[in-house]
């Protein structure tokens, strides 16, 4: 046990390793490996959008700088502290969990959803704004102050594919942490295993990195030009 | 050996300091820096993303492969971008016509 | 760790032949509903044989047209979906999977010593998911699929083609997560389920390219899967990310696509060099020679294969400084072919060969694959691509790669294994006259095929001046000898598994862990889980009782 860093020990008896493992110990270990793979190859699907759109915004600078400036930048930044306010939850749920306390993970657990969810709705309210606005690429779309109404319209579908992935990953992650919520509350996950909510935890941070690169990238663009 | 487990303190530290930076990445935002924009808000998107890798996902204190497997999915994304973009960046220079 | 924790429950009645993974529990649920890496190798078994007999259909069908210069038994509409349904299922359903999600998932375990995979349940799952991602294409297919060529270029794909481009890109899509469920399977195992004494290198060369296979199925075919996403919803919701008319640009698709799409050759070829290295240890009673050198040349072709997608763009409007620089990386990567070709063939030298079917796919593999190879640096080099591209050079290129290299290799695995896999042993006589049959077969059907593509015939047209029909009518004659060959193994592997002399725990004498046990496993793999105390491919074999 290292100085200065609290580590749970294994109760005798509490919890046996699936059959295919040899110890918890070992179960623990593959299941976040597992987790950290997948992850990776989130990384790659985000990473084919956001090689689109560096491509698009490197051909058509101007126009994506001034379709950018339409995005609202107050609530970007809101949701984008709402998203780390869920990812501190999030890790205090796992906390809850190294320490088997139940309530804790609980409560923590609907803490993270509860948040993800002011994130989604803030997100919905900017979406039915820009369908007000003309701002959804399509037959419908306008474009006031640009001669060209390509780029701005491609900025946009960029804007809701990366946006629109991003919300439906939140979406699964809320409705994954709702599915650990029965088996929290009746003690399923202790100290010695409760590789389910490690890994629910691993992901939530990660829709949460995603974020955080999503926003400047799209809502910071030009924002000081005129 | 069992997972290490992070204290409040440091977690509600991470946490404030994630704010403070997504406060000043919109902030300088409204500075203009001509091309040095980029670099900023990626720069600090960048830390942030370290701040949540490195405390929230227990990276400092893990197996050390998870780091290893981190930097692969970042330098495979950056290999798909960068060699896309050479090719973008590179179009005209030879005058051959359409390349 | 000590043996007595790592035994299981076959160990109580060690005097009997433990029940294998083929008895125990019967009917059709509890085959749909298992977690047993083993039963699950033989469901993937199944699906995959069904599309490539699909695939080899429409080969047939593609080589009768092709045996006149009139385009008169199809359409051309119908030409054109026939070859791209071809290239679809071939790819995706049949040469992906099968080495990996066959021989990797029945073999991966029994290898680093352990019970099942990391994840059995995930196993399964990703077994659920090719197939609901084959139904979607076979639906499709049914429907009169599509027409765009298996590489699915925009806009023809999201804008102009009246084919079924939705259903089928979704499918692919699906499947797509049954590879990448697979290969992190493999990932998380072969890092944390070895067993004792059993450092990476010594672990078996099969080991090494389906792990370094499985690097390349996460790292790559996510962005083929976003890739097709946005075809998708371009085509469903009309926007323009890949459609010049509306600002996009159908070359950032080409990009996007052969990031996966190149190193997806290395997919379906690396496996198949694992195999390789295994038989050609096997049948030459010998250690693969520079061992450590081939497993540093399956890590090198995994990731110097992600650097050169650029070489299927020459003529596609790419900068001419990016194309040089993907020309010459992609020279580079045949370094660690050659470097596999080199030791496999050191190793054969002064070996006890054994004339057996297995190896007969090895050599025609070494053969095959070094002359697709060669033909590859040839396409490698800016100039003569120009010159030869969409002709059938292409398609005789990868035909010897994919078909001489990664089916044979395919083959020889399933006839190496097949003991092991079934407890029963097949007919030599037939097993090597079809491999002969095979082999004559493939070079009648390919090698015109270098030559008409180099004299200018293009790919993907089913009329053609009349000097070339007897190239052709060579390529479909060939074709059907093939096919005939590929048939006859199908009647006598099946034959054997109800007829078949029963096989002992080793019936080749090869080193490995698979052969330290009973043929077929018990469900647990071993009654008594092995520890390693020494490098791979020891020979002779100490005789034992297998445990």
């Amino acid at each position: 046990m290292s100085a200065g860093v609290e580590t749970a020990t294994t109760p005798a008896g509490a919890a046996t390793p699936a059959h295919q493992f040899d110890s918890l110990d070992q179960q623990r270990e593959a299941a976040a490996l597992g987790m950290w793979v997948f992850l990776v190859t989130e990384v790659l699907f985000f990473g084919g959008l956001f090689t689109a759109y560096v491509v698009y915004r490197w051909s058509w600078a101007a126009d994506f700088a001034r379709a950018s400036r339409r995005l609202d930048v107050t609530l970007g930044t809101v949701n984008t502290a709402v998203l780390i306010a869920s990812s501190l939850t999030m890790a205090l749920a796992v906390r809850a969990a190294q320490l088997g306390r139940r309530r804790g993970v609980v409560g923590f657990l609907l803490g993270t959803m509860g948040l993800g969810s002011v994130f989604l709705g803030i997100k919905l309210l900017e979406y039915s704004h820009k369908a007000h606005e003309h701002l959804f690429p399509g037959p419908g779309f306008r474009f006031e102050g640009a001669a060209d109404l390509r780029p701005a319209e491609l900025f946009f579908s960029l804007y809701f594919a990366m946006t629109g992935l991003h919300a439906l990953h939140m979406i699964v992650g809320i409705g994954v942490l709702g599915a650990l919520l029965w088996p929290a509350a009746r003690g399923r996950f202790t100290a010695a295993s409760h590789n389910w909510v490690e890994g629910a935890g691993l992901y939530w941070h990660f829709v949460d990195l995603v974020w955080i690169f999503l926003f400047p990238l799209l809502y910071l663009v030009g924002r000081h030009g005129s | 050996m069992a997972a290490p487990i992070v204290p409040v303190r440091t977690c509600v530290q991470v946490f404030l300091a994630l704010v403070v930076l997504t406060g000043i990445t919109t902030a300088v935002s409204f500075v203009d820096l001509g091309l040095w924009s980029n670099v900023v808000a990626l720069g600090i998107a960048g830390l942030k993303g370290a701040l949540v890798m490195l405390f929230f996902m227990n990276l400092r204190r893990g197996p050390r492969l998870l780091p290893v497997a981190v930097a692969a999915g970042l330098l495979w994304f950056l290999i798909l971008v960068g060699q896309t973009l050479s090719d973008y960046f590179t179009r005209g220079w030879l005058g051959v016509p359409g390349k | 760790m000590t043996e007595g924790e790592r035994t299981t429950a076959a160990a109580a009645a060690p005097a009997l032949r433990p029940e294998s993974y083929l008895e125990g529990d019967h009917g059709l649920r509890s085959w749909l509903l298992t977690t047993d890496h083993k039963r699950v190798a033989i469901l993937y078994l199944i699906s995959v044989t069904f599309f490539f007999a699909i695939g080899g259909l429409m080969a047939v069908l593609l080589r009768l047209d092709l045996a006149t210069p009139e385009g008169d038994l199809f359409q051309d509409d119908t030409y054109n979906r026939l070859f791209t349904m071809h290239g679809i299922v071939m790819i995706f359903f049949f040469l992906i999977p099968s080495v990996p999600a066959v021989l990797g998932n029945f073999l991966v375990p029994l290898m680093v010593g352990a019970r099942d995979l990391a994840f059995p349940k995930l196993n399964l799952a990703s077994w659920y998911l090719f197939n609901a991602g084959g139904a979607f294409t076979l639906w499709s297919l049914l429907r009169g699929g599509v027409d765009t060529g298996w590489t699915f270029y925009t806009p023809l794909s999201t804008v102009y083609s009246n084919t079924w481009v939705l259903a089928t890109g979704f499918g692919i899509f699906v499947t797509g997560f049954s590879s990448i469920l697979t290969a992190l399977n493999f990932i998380v195992t072969i890092h944390r389920m070895r067993a004792p004494g059993l450092g990476w290198f010594r672990l078996p060369l099969f080991l090494w390219s389906t792990y370094a296979t499985s690097l390349i199925i996460v790292l790559g075919t996510p962005v083929l899967a976003v890739t097709l996403l946005l075809v998708v919803a371009e085509r469903a919701f009309g926007i323009g990310i890949f459609n010049p008319a509306l600002g996009g640009d159908p070359v950032l698709f080409q990009h996007l696509f052969w990031f996966y799409s190149h190193p997806a050759v290395y997919i379906m070829i690396l496996p198949s060099m694992g195999v390789v290295s295994e038989i050609v240890s096997a049948f030459s009673r010998k250690p693969v020679f520079g061992y450590r050198f081939v497993a540093g040349a399956s890590v090198a072709i995994a990731v110097l294969g992600f650097l050169v997608w650029g070489h299927h763009m020459f003529v596609s409007g790419q900068s001419v400084y990016a194309s040089l620089i993907f020309s010459l990386l992609s020279m580079l990567v045949a370094i660690p072919s050659a470097v596999k070709v080199f030791n496999w063939t050191a190793t054969l030298h002064r070996g006890a060969i054994l004339w057996e079917t297995p190896m007969f796919y090895a050599l025609g593999f070494i053969g095959l694959f070094t002359l697709g190879g060669l033909t590859g640096i040839m396409l490698a080099s800016i100039g003569l691509d120009v010159h030869v591209h969409d002709t059938y050079f292409i398609v005789a290129h990868f035909h010897y790669i994919m078909v001489g290299g990664a089916i044979m290799g395919y083959l020889g695995g399933l006839h190496y294994w097949w003991p092991k896999l079934s407890g029963r042993l097949y007919n030599r006589f037939w097993s090597r006259l079809s491999a002969g049959i095979i082999f004559i077969g493939f070079n009648l059907t390919f090698f015109p095929q270098f030559v008409l593509g180099y004299l200018g015939m293009p790919r993907r047209y089913h009329a053609y001046p009349p000097e070339f029909q007897v190239l052709n009518v060579l390529s479909s004659a060939g074709a059907s000898i093939l096919g005939v060959g590929y048939v006859i193994p199908m009647v006598y592997l099946l034959w054997s598994m109800r007829y078949g002399p029963r096989a002992g725990a080793n019936p080749w004498g090869a080193a490995g862990l698979e052969w330290r046990t009973v043929s077929p496993p018990p469900t647990d793999n071993f009654t008594t889980m092995p520890v390693v105390e020494g490098p791979p491919y020891r020979y002779p074999v100490p005789s034992e009782t297998p445990t």
